[in-house]
């Protein structure tokens, strides 16, 4: 399969740390994907890298293909025309990434119209026949109000709407709910799968909640420290994680059937630039052995997914 | 006093910045010069010489003389002295009656702490130089009236950085432990919250040194501070005014250069001990 | 709604204790009136007669009274050096004033803020905004009033040295140095809030949502950047604008410019106190009139507070 999105051995660094440490991943048409992981493990720098964000300092290196074309060396017009068009970015915090002092309306049409995608007429019906697609209730009303006035899950709904309003074909989702109210969080999920699926569109979603990663992915992708240690389908993944920090993650969220402790993965995560010559995870993993302190386990093939483990044949049976 | 300084320093090194070092040197160095300028004079500052009047600078007179036959640069040393000790008055006022008030609406808090914060808002409000210029009508011109009245106009200040460190500070646990051992309000605020307060004093009362050392200078300029024949930077450029139009310029230039090259000097140093803040 | 008519209330509360503060002080300042008007020969009875006269033996707050119903309907007192009704000599110097500091004023907007954008929007720019912010910040009126002087006006003969000239043109003219040397300071002051918040807004999430969305720069620096610093920017505007009047003082001195601000610091200097009393309140309550008004204009142009209380 080719595909639409393809990251190879991205790197990013500020000054000489390491925060990106050569993640690989694909995203296919029509496919979604889910990079799971911790706060700082660089899931969201590998979005951000993906749309050329990166704040001041940081440097990306390596290569991101999208639909054949190399993001990282795009001239500044292909860029604006990738980042216009081709793709769309849900940010996690909608109350800090929408400008307060702009109506709702000039929020969501601003991209098509200052990218000539459409006229500014055009992109207020459309907008309106999206609002009301998500479930926004008087979508004329809301075009004409502030964001200070809207609540958490509308506003989310509205960064949908303005994301999918040029049709992009991959869609970036960056924590799309964690900022939300919990009563919300499910239902701003379903609507941006709705949107996602029933139009054909690619999805890469980051997220450090590996159960609603998999719920709502076809692939997975676990990060951490900065680099890519398991991918899989989804629920072959967490049926049978081959990975221990995989397992390890499975075991430390709460069972919605049974009441019992919470296993916790022992130690800190670590960043990119902490690793050692061994194993990133070799720190904090019960099934550490010398090798894994001294070589840095390569990322293979292993039961049709990708593992970066010296010792995940051998583990297979006790990590689930 | 010790100790407070120990705990600036190690911050003000830690910046490590060469703005610091060099807005640190000059500032020292001017200080230094206005203690003991008025010992270095190579004339005595207020020896007129009319055969040498409105003279460019030369082997004689190093920086020219003014249209008396002054010699400036001892004047420029002489007059040191005055321009510094003005501000660094103005600076100590607003220091105590800034910190007293913060500390005492800090402790206090409530409406206590909002009576002040309106006070101290209307006294933002206030335009120093105005002030200063009344001062000098009810008191009589000279060094006391914009002394006292800048020391007024800027304790509002001084009162809104130590504010903000002094409420931070009362709500940490430890002042509350103090309180219930039986400490009195008065020994917490010198012995703990002063302690901690003081760096940030610090920063901006050298910032502020700057700015009183340009307002005061402009109090005299309009003859309502230091009168002639005393020298004082402002003076001089008063002065320097009039010799303007003779094309006798050294005395406007030395006397501007020295005020200007002083209130950078010690507004860098400020916003660097403030770990630019401000 | 109700925070603007806490605004004008307060705004006249200051007004009317800077009035009573201002009175008496000045009741209290040295310097002897009846002297003044009499002369030194002047009878006991004469002097008890012009006192009694004057009011001058009654109560502070009784004085007070009767000044401020006064002012109310226009009457100031009288000016002791120039033998004139104060209002008489307000009008034409209050003109040469305005104009002044609405030279100054364009001057610190128009500058201030283009200098501020460029060092908030051009990272490389940035040292040099600091550096030249650094300096003018530091370089009071009257200094650069004696250089503006040597190079402009006796240098170069550009401009007039002195006085404040006559009819609009020449006035313009006259005013141009010292409209420059009062605007250096807050221009500087201007230009270092800007640049700042500038650099701000330029680091907020939503300026990355808009680049995310391929949005071009300059409609991004425009729209988002610019339209939310502007409250800050217009903040620091007013309280320069407000600054610059009570600046005049300096200025019109230095260059020998006949408005209020020169008047009010040779009238101090002739104890005339009547002018003195006139001229403080009237900077007085332009400054509160100014920052009365950024408070009410700073409610108007956020969506927040406007829906808000």
């Amino acid at each position: 399969m080719s595909s639409l999105l393809a990251v190879r051995e991205l790197y990013v660094k500020v000054a000489d740390r390491v925060l990106v440490d050569g993640v690989s991943v694909t995203v296919g048409a029509a496919e979604s994907v889910g990079l799971v992981g911790e706060s700082g493990s660089g899931k969201s720098l590998t979005i951000k890298a993906a749309m050329r964000l990166l704040p001041r300092g940081l440097k990306a290196s390596g290569e991101i293909v999208f639909d054949g074309q190399d993001v990282l060396t795009s001239s500044r017009k292909e860029l604006a025309r990738y980042r216009a068009g081709d793709v769309g970015l849900i940010h996690q915090d909608p109350r800090a990434h929408i400008n307060p002092s702009r109506t709702i309306g000039q929020f969501v049409t601003e991209g098509v119209v200052d990218t000539g995608q459409m006229t500014a007429a055009q992109a207020r019906e459309a907008a309106c026949a999206l609002m009301r697609d998500v479930g926004i209730g008087d979508a004329e009303r809301r075009m004409h109000q502030y964001p200070h006035q809207l609540s958490g899950g509308l506003l989310q709904r509205v960064m949908i709407v303005a994301a999918l309003l040029p049709g992009p074909r991959l869609i970036f989702a960056d924590e799309p709910t964690t900022a939300l109210d919990v009563t919300v969080q499910s239902e701003v999920m379903a609507i941006l799968l709705e949107q996602i699926q029933d139009q054909g569109r690619s999805l890469l979603f980051v997220t450090h909640d590996l159960d609603l990663a998999a719920a709502v992915t076809d692939r997975l992708a676990v990060m951490y420290a900065g680099t890519i240690v398991e991918t899989g389908r989804s629920e072959e993944l967490c049926a049978r994680p081959l990975h221990p920090y995989t397992a390890g993650l499975l075991r430390s969220r709460p069972s919605t059937t049974q009441v019992r402790r919470l296993e916790a993965i022992p130690g800190r995560p670590i960043a990119a630039y902490e690793v050692g010559t061994g194993c990133p995870f070799s720190g904090r993993c019960a099934f550490t052995e010398d090798r894994c302190r001294i070589e840095r386990p390569a990322r293979r093939e292993l039961e049709g997914r990708e593992v970066a483990c010296h010792r995940a044949e051998e583990l297979r049976e006790c990590v689930s | 006093m010790a100790l407070a300084w120990s705990r600036v320093v190690p911050r003000a090194a830690g910046a490590g910045s060469p703005l610091l070092l060099v807005s640190g040197a000059a500032a020292g160095l001017l200080t230094l010069l206005a203690v003991v300028g008025p010992w270095l004079t190579p004339y005595e500052a207020d020896a007129t010489d009319v055969l040498a009047a409105s003279q460019g600078p030369g082997a004689q007179h190093w920086l020219g003389t003014d249209s008396l036959g002054r010699d400036i640069l001892s004047r420029a040393l002489a007059g040191a002295r005055l321009s510094f000790a003005g501000p660094a008055l103005v600076v100590l006022i607003s220091a105590v009656l800034g910190t007293a008030l913060a500390l005492f609406s800090a402790w206090h808090g409530g409406w206590v702490d909002r009576a002040c914060n309106r006070l101290l808002n209307v006294m933002f409000a206030v335009p120093g130089i105005l002030v200063a210029v009344l001062s000098s009508a009810v008191f009589g011109a000279g060094f006391w009236a914009p002394v006292l009245a800048l020391g007024l106009v800027y304790a509002p200040y001084m009162a809104r950085v130590v504010r903000s460190v002094a409420v931070r500070e009362r709500h940490r646990g430890y002042v509350e432990s103090l309180q219930l051992a039986g400490m009195s309000p008065l020994r917490i605020g010198l012995r703990h919250l002063l302690p901690n307060v003081f760096p940030i004093l610090l920063a901006q009362a050298t910032y502020g040194f700057g700015t009183a050392l340009a307002d005061f200078a402009a109090v005299s300029f309009l003859g309502l501070g230091i009168q002639p024949p005393e020298a004082e930077w402002g003076v001089m450029v008063a002065e320097g005014r009039s010799e303007l139009l003779d094309g006798a310029v050294q005395q406007s230039l030395v006397a501007g250069t020295l005020i200007v090259v002083t209130v950078v000097a010690f507004n860098v140093l400020g916003a660097q001990l403030a770990g630019g803040r401000r | 709604m109700r925070r603007t008519i806490g605004a004008v209330s307060g705004a006249l509360a200051t007004i009317v204790a800077a009035s009573f503060v201002i009175y008496a002080g000045l009741s209290v300042a040295p310097g002897d009136p009846v002297a003044r008007i009499l002369g030194p020969r002047a009878t006991d009875e004469a002097r008890a007669a012009v006192r009694a006269q004057l009011g001058l033996d009654d109560p502070l707050l009784e004085r007070y009274w009767h000044w401020l119903t006064a002012a109310l309907q226009g009457d100031l007192g009288r000016s002791l050096t120039y033998r004139q009704e104060v209002a008489g000599l307000l009008g034409p110097r209050l003109e040469t004033t305005l104009m002044l500091v609405a030279m100054a004023a364009s001057l610190v907007l128009v500058v201030g803020v283009a200098v501020g954008v460029a060092g908030g929007v051009a990272r490389r720019g940035r040292p040099v905004v600091a550096g030249l912010v650094a300096l003018g910040v530091a370089v009071p009126s009257f200094v650069a009033a004696n250089l503006l002087i040597g190079v402009f006006a006796v240098q170069l003969g550009w401009f007039p040295t002195y006085g404040a000239g006559d009819g609009f043109w020449d006035k313009m003219w006259h005013l141009t140095l010292p409209a420059v040397a009062l605007s250096i300071g807050y221009g500087a002051y201007v230009a270092q809030l800007t640049s700042a918040a500038v650099e701000e807004e330029s680091g907020k999430e939503y300026v990355e949502t808009s680049r995310g969305r391929g949005i071009p720069a300059g409609i991004i620096v425009r729209r988002h950047v610019l339209r939310n610093a502007a409250l800050p920017v217009l903040t620091a505007s007013g309280l320069a604008v407000a600054g610059l009047v009570s600046g005049t003082l300096i200025v019109e001195q230095a260059f020998g410019v006949d408005g209020i601000g020169a008047l009010l610091v040779q009238s101090v200097s002739s104890k005339d106190y009547d002018v003195v009393t006139a001229v403080s309140l009237l900077i007085v309550i332009v400054f509160v009139v100014m920052t009365t008004m950024i408070d009410v204009v700073q409610v108007a142009l956020d969506p927040r507070e406007r829906a808000g209380t």
